[in-house]
């Protein structure tokens, strides 16, 4: 018996709940990852044609910031217990889909099926980690202050808007899910410009978003050249914040530069992990600290008087 | 400016009063008591002090309000009232005397024509505590005894049960009662016992409502209660009677009453008047001090600044 | 018709000395600064107080060298309960000074005698006490694992508190352990060369505070030098934005509290009374000179006349004038180049066809000022409506809905403050959902508190100063990031 012809997918764009091809018409080759011993390998993608994914340009940046935008004051102001639901939704039907994932993450960061397995066991742990924070982070780090005098002053946390996120360019999923569940978990909505040579997991994720309870426009994923779109997203004055731990091993990158941009509206920056001028990524494997969801907060302070 | 207060919603019954009276814009007590503490940080010094404590000292109604007080005792009051100092006799008189109504007689005998009035509390004061005919019955009694000022009592627990309307028509009824067989009439003033209102919204609320009802003077406190006469308490007032001249053109009186001890104290309530209801009001015809004590406090700061030595209590008469 | 004229009642000048001239207070001694001294005149006169190094590069570096090897040797070995401790006999000096401390305030500021005795100075010692009790419980503030200080802080303060911000920058790092380089603003140097008396009195280790004087290029010094390892700074979004720049790329952290315009809105149900007294207390407040002043006044059409015409009675009882006289209600505009400003921004105003006015003051004819002015008829596309003035100026908008005050107060870069008024609990809550700004006084406007965290969203900068938040700025945690 012949063996069946595999019917292929196709890697669009996730903007604003919809799968778009690039406006630019672009796309590019991406390529499996050489195996390696290795967690995630930092080597360059040069095996197996894997696919084409699109190459998003400025527009389709521009776009995305447009759709999140729009859908950010909806998805801050669903209760946190409703987002908590949704987040966890996510890590369910990435449960279902983790065969797929597997396959993804071991042919794009070349890593044996087993060691795959444990990325997604992972990124599917972190994700349902980061989905019970949502009813709970305002206590953490919110409260009243005794101020001297008769008010009710109470602080509490509120998403800072729209979040660039240039997301890791090793770790293309447990790194991916890392970087998005804490800035969406508190109500921002972002744009991620994924890994560029390892964005097929980034798109069957968006897949995941998409057939969620994630409403259109809260995540929005762009595959492509991360040094062609991030200065567009660096300097774009609605965009609230930006986070730049993808900028290591990005090529053509210079997150200095990026955060220099960001100054033009006072961008909040997570820089990238490292020393001085060094850029590195995080060993996703650990649990991580609240920063990477604080980091996207802003403290709103609430005075009453107390009287009759 | 407008003389009768025609923009007005009736006074048909307690509902529409009560939509009045709470449709009237509320009070915050912190930012109300803070402003009340900005204005007393106000510093008076030398000509400015002088003045206010001769304005202060006009406008005391000078109080005995006691169970065991006596001919005697009111006639050495109105004594001290005629010559408060002296040893100085530019010092001013206080505005009245104010006794219980039994006794308004004895102080119109002693006080003569001097110009300084004759006050008497009415309608089962403090209390208020009274069938109507017996609070209508003791303000004539005053009146007829030669008071020319009536200070009544609402009735307060009418007022916490929301019986707006009966409050309303026992000021209409005392006010009548204050006429005389000549066609003219005592002033009034509707103290309206504000450490039992309990809250500031009550203040002003009760406020509108007496003065709608015809008060001449609305008066913070019996001294009876604690507390008496406040700061914010006062200014609340003095906001009601201007926000009043401004609705009706018709211009009310102030009187705070209780607690005002300290030459100290009168320049608060001084600045107070004049930075909220302003200076039409720096008169005794429209602001009032209910103390016993004040005096003798205002005339040692008085001696103060005219000798520039610190005066002692010996050099005061006691009343 | 009897008038209540206040006699001038002047606080004594006598309780300060002043030097004829200030070095820079690097190393816990004064020495004299390399750049060009210049003069700090009181704004109310134009008299020369004194003159004042400037401190160059090379004294900046010398600062920075004294914060770093004090940090080194003395101050981050030191336990959270000794440090606590100075800060405690900080707090104290500054009580016990605190007269001497206002005078100082108020004749280099030009902000009046009541405000900088009952606000300035006894919050600049409240933040001490505050802080002295955190400095050995950090771990229990919830920033994380195994807080760390960050190292040499250069802090860059604004000239409108000049104690009041120092005390928010140095009271909270030096809690956390920190050393620091404090820069005041150049028109109003003297409390901080004050308080490093206080330093000395107190017996805080040298090098542990160093103040150094100067304009920008001082500021910028600190900014760009390699050994400090976080920048606090007060003052315009435009050296906000300057300071985010030049550090970018580097591993120098920034808290940033920039400027706003914020919104003061008015419901037709307010507590009126109360509404003017927060109204003018969010923009007469110190001149006007506050970042967070409630500049607009957005009004429900229904009660516009009758709240202007409130607002327009009680700013008739301001006075006006000499900033040392203890009834003064509003002092002297901080510089002429200040003034300049204000007088060019109400130029605009008037230019653009919103109507001005002032109540009837007389204004001394010596020194800085500028008279209460509202303007009416403004629309958000204004220019009184968009930007800062940073003076005693009111534009007043109308809306008709909560929505349309809410999409009105929100519409401009910054996000600093913004003020309710309202007897409505439901929609206090509701509206303080939707402002975007960090600070919310509902019914209330203008309080400040040391627990109280306090910073802006969008371009009035970032991180938070005061409370349990404003610690995050001053340390490092240990967990996995």
């Amino acid at each position: 018996m012949s063996e069946r012809v595999e019917v292929r997918k196709t890697f669009k764009l996730y903007i604003g709940g919809a799968f778009p091809r690039s406006e630019s018409g672009r796309s590019y080759a991406v390529h499996a990852a050489p195996r390696s011993g290795r967690s995630t390998s930092s080597g360059s993608n040069t095996g197996a044609f894997l696919a084409n994914a699109a190459m998003a340009s400025r527009k389709d940046a521009r776009d995305a910031v447009v759709a999140a935008r729009k859908a950010q004051p909806g998805w801050a102001e669903a209760t946190a217990y409703n987002r908590g639901q949704v987040l966890y939704r996510v890590a369910e039907v990435m449960q279902g889909r983790s065969a797929q994932l597997v396959d993804e993450v071991a042919a794009a960061e070349g890593l044996s099926a087993a060691k795959a397995a444990l990325s997604v066991d992972t990124a599917i742990d972190r994700w349902v980690w980061y989905a019970g924070w949502a009813d709970k982070l305002a206590q953490v780090v919110g409260g009243l202050n005794p101020v001297a005098g008769p008010f009710f002053n109470i602080s509490a946390p509120e998403p800072t808007g729209v979040v660039a996120i240039l997301a890791p360019q090793q770790s293309s999923l447990l790194g991916l899910v890392s970087v998005i569940a804490p800035v969406i978990v508190s109500g921002n909505t972002c744009v991620v410009v994924t890994s560029q040579d390892r964005p097929l997991p980034a798109v069957t994720l968006g897949e995941i978003l998409a057939t969620s309870d994630v409403p259109g426009g809260v995540v929005n994923l762009l595959t492509g050249v991360t040094a062609e779109m991030a200065p567009w997203l660096a300097s774009h004055r609605d965009v609230n914040a930006i986070d730049l731990t993808g900028a290591a091993d990005a090529s053509n990158v210079s997150w200095g530069e990026l955060e220099a941009a960001a100054a033009t509206n006072l961008k909040r920056v997570r820089r990238p992990a490292g020393e001085a001028e060094a850029a590195v990524e995080p060993d996703w494997r650990l649990t991580p600290d609240l920063s990477r969801m604080t980091d996207f907060l802003e403290t709103k302070t609430v005075w009453h008087p107390k009287g009759r | 400016m407008t003389t009768v207060a025609h923009d007005l919603p009736p006074v048909s019954d307690n509902a529409a009063l009560t939509r009045w009276l709470h449709g009237l814009p509320g009070v915050d007590q912190v930012g109300l008591e803070a402003r009340a503490a900005g204005l007393s940080t106000r510093s008076i010094k030398t000509t400015s002090k002088a003045w206010a404590i001769d304005t202060a000292i006009s406008m005391i109604d000078l109080t005995t309000l006691e169970g065991a007080d006596t001919p005697g005792k009111v006639r050495s009051l109105c004594a001290k009232a005629l010559v408060p100092d002296p040893s100085d006799p530019t010092t001013p008189r206080p505005a009245a005397i104010c006794v219980y109504g039994d006794l308004a007689h004895v102080a119109r005998e002693a006080l003569g024509d001097s110009g300084i009035h004759v006050a008497a509390v009415a309608t089962a004061f403090p209390s208020g505590r009274a069938s109507m005919p017996v609070k209508l019955a003791d303000t004539r009694d005053a009146v007829a005894g030669g008071a020319d000022e009536i200070d009544m009592v609402i009735d307060r627990g009418a007022f916490l049960s929301g019986r707006y309307l009966q409050v309303f028509e026992e000021i209409v009824a005392v006010k009548e009662a204050c006429r005389r067989p000549d066609g003219t009439s005592a002033h009034l003033k509707v103290i309206l016992e504000t450490g039992e209102l309990a809250t500031y919204d009550n203040v002003r609320r009760a406020s509108f409502l007496a003065m709608r009802a015809g008060g001449d003077f609305i008066k913070t406190s019996t001294g009876k209660v604690a507390p008496a006469a406040t700061l914010p308490v006062t200014l609340l007032m003095l906001e009601a009677v201007r926000d009043w001249r401004e609705l009706t053109g018709v211009q009310i009186g102030v009187k705070p009453a209780g607690g005002i001890r300290t030459t100290k104290d009168a320049m608060k309530y001084l600045v107070t008047v004049s930075e909220i209801a302003g200076p039409d009001w720096l008169t005794s015809d429209w602001f009032r001090f209910g103390a016993s004590g004040l005096l003798g406090d205002l005339l040692l700061q008085r001696q103060k600044l005219a000798t520039g030595a610190y005066s002692g209590s010996d050099y005061v008469s006691i009343d | 018709m009897p008038t209540f004229d206040y006699a001038p009642a002047p606080e004594s000048r006598s309780v300060v000395t002043i030097a004829n001239s200030y070095g820079l207070f690097i190393n816990g001694e004064f020495n004299d600064g390399h750049g060009t001294p210049f003069d700090t005149i009181n704004p109310a006169t134009e008299e020369v107080l004194a003159q004042v190094s400037e401190a160059s590069t090379a004294d900046v570096d010398r600062a920075v060298k004294a914060a770093r090897t004090a940090y080194e040797t003395v101050w981050s070995r030191l336990s959270g309960a000794d440090r606590g401790k100075y800060l405690f006999r900080i707090a104290r000096l500054l009580q016990e000074r605190a007269r001497e401390f206002a005078v100082l305030e108020t004749l280099d500021n030009g902000k009046p005698i009541k405000e900088s005795r009952d606000v300035d100075l006894p919050l600049a010692a409240a933040h001490f006490f505050y802080h002295a009790g955190w400095a050995d419980k950090l771990e229990y503030a919830g920033l994380g694992p195994a807080p760390r200080p960050v190292g040499v802080v250069g802090q860059i303060i604004p000239w409108n508190f000049p104690m009041l911000m120092l005390a928010w920058k140095v009271a909270p790092a030096l809690a956390c352990g920190n050393t620091v380089v404090l820069k005041p603003a150049e028109t109003t140097p003297l409390t901080a060369l004050l308080f490093a008396e206080i330093c000395q009195q107190a017996d805080l280790p040298p090098g542990v505070v160093n103040i150094v004087t100067g304009a920008g290029a001082t500021g910028q010094a600190i900014v760009e030098h390699p050994d400090v390892d976080k920048i606090a700074f007060t003052g315009s979004t435009e050296v906000g934005k300057l300071i985010a720049r030049t550090i970018a790329g580097t591993r120098k952290r920034a808290t940033l509290e920039l400027g706003g315009k914020a919104a003061n809105i008015v419901f037709d149900d307010a507590a009126m009374d109360q509404a003017v007294e927060g109204i003018v207390r969010g923009i007469f407040f110190n001149q006007g000179h506050v970042c967070c002043a409630g500049s607009r006044l957005l009004v429900q059409e229904s009660v516009h006349d009758d709240l202007v015409h409130r607002l327009q009675r009680r700013l008739a009882t301001i006075r006006v004038g000499d900033p040392m006289d203890k009834n003064t209600d509003l002092g002297a505009i901080n510089s002429a180049t200040q003034l300049a400003r204000v007088t060019d921004m109400v130029a605009v105003g008037e230019a653009e066809g919103a109507h001005r006015w002032s109540p009837v003051c007389e204004l001394p004819s010596r020194g800085f000022w500028f008279a209460p002015t509202i303007f009416t008829g403004v629309s958000q596309a204004h220019r009184v409506a968009q930007e800062e003035i940073f003076g005693p100026v009111l534009s007043i908008i109308t809306f008709r809905t909560p929505a349309e005050a809410v999409a009105k107060a929100n519409n401009t870069p910054y996000g600093l403050s913004a003020g309710i008024w309202t007897e409505k609990g439901s929609k206090i809550l509701w509206m303080a959902d939707q402002l975007r700004a960090g600070v919310v006084w509902a019914n209330t406007f203008n309080q400040f508190d040391p627990t109280s965290p306090f910073g802006g969203f969008k371009e009035s900068g970032y991180g938070r100063e005061g409370g349990r938040h404003g610690l995050e700025g001053y340390v490092t945690t240990g967990g996995a990031r």
